[in-house]
């Protein structure tokens, strides 16, 4: 009997390519913080920068920052004690070594509780990910500081940070 | 007799609308300048001409990256501003942007925040109520 090999070869090369297709597709997803979702955090975050995903920091991180809202990376973001205490409440539930934790593995990679930064930007991690990022470009008027997320990362607010 | 009548009833019902439909911004500017008064008895009203001078003043007192309200708001007050984040902030003028000032503790909240980082304290009433009627008036 002639067995056609042609199409099955070719059948399992596509299948092998849209293999390494797909799970580059969920590397993608690697790149994938969900975004902020509760009306309170997103309006008083939010008024002053991308309400950054809760999944991109530990617990300790949230609770020592929201505690000092006065001094907030040098601006004043003061806040009435029951609407920081919500705010709080949703970024430790939902931060990157709780609830957050499936998405933010990565981004966390070597970072304890004793040693967790304030700043996303100071990820180990991060600072991998950002190292080819020119000096010109960070200073760039379209820019203008690390924590401006979107002006590379188009989705950032949707919650998608691929180049 | 009765046109006299008309009229008066009119007029009444205006002045009575009038007073119902102050909205909160009016309840605010209200506020601040009983605040004015009881601080200083010569106190003679709120102004929108000094509430732009306190605007565009530059302040030493603050943030040296922010010394005026200009600095992230922009010298026109109908025009977009940008926070040191690259967020756009809505005009600050009530013409451009309808919705600004009828949540009064918003308004303090962001009185707070911003006359520390520019002046480098908190606004008086009279400060804040100026500077309600100036954007009010744009």
């Amino acid at each position: 009997m002639n067995i056609p090999y042609r199409p099955f070869a070719l059948a399992a090369i596509s299948l092998a390519l849209s293999a390494v297709v797909f799970q580059r597709a969920q590397a993608g997803g690697g790149h994938y913080y969900p975004p902020v979702s509760e009306p309170v955090v997103k309006e008083e975050c939010g008024a002053c920068h991308l309400p950054f995903a809760p999944a991109m920091l530990p617990a300790k991180s949230w609770q020592s920052m929201m505690g000092d809202l006065k001094n907030h990376f040098g601006d004043d973001a003061s806040l009435d004690a029951a609407t920081a205490d919500r705010i709080t409440r949703y970024l430790v539930a939902n931060a990157g070594d709780s609830a957050g934790q499936r998405y933010s593995g990565k981004l966390l990679a070597g970072v304890t509780a004793g040693n967790a930064p304030l700043r996303i930007t100071e990820l180990p991690k991060w600072v991998r990910e950002h190292r080819k990022v020119p000096d010109w470009e960070w200073k760039h008027k379209d820019v203008g500081t690390k924590a401006n997320c979107l002006a590379c990362h188009t989705d950032a607010a949707r919650g998608y940070y691929d180049e | 007799m009765n046109l006299k009548i008309t009229a008066s009833v009119l007029a009444l019902s205006l002045t009575l609308a009038t007073a119902c439909f102050a909205g909160p911004r009016e309840d605010l500017l209200g506020r601040y300048a009983a605040e004015a008064k009881a601080a200083d008895p010569a106190f003679a009203g709120l102004s929108a001409a000094r509430g732009e001078t306190l605007h565009k003043k530059k302040f030493a007192g603050g943030k040296p990256d922010t010394p005026s309200c200009t600095s992230c708001h922009g010298s026109d007050p109908r025009s977009a501003g940008r926070s040191p984040t690259g967020k756009t902030i809505e005009p600050v003028a009530i013409s451009v942007t309808p919705t600004r000032y009828t949540d009064s503790a918003k308004v303090e909240k962001w009185f707070k925040r911003n006359c520390n980082e520019v002046l480098g304290r908190e606004c008086t009433p009279g400060e804040k109520g100026d500077w309600l009627s100036y954007v009010m008036s744009r």
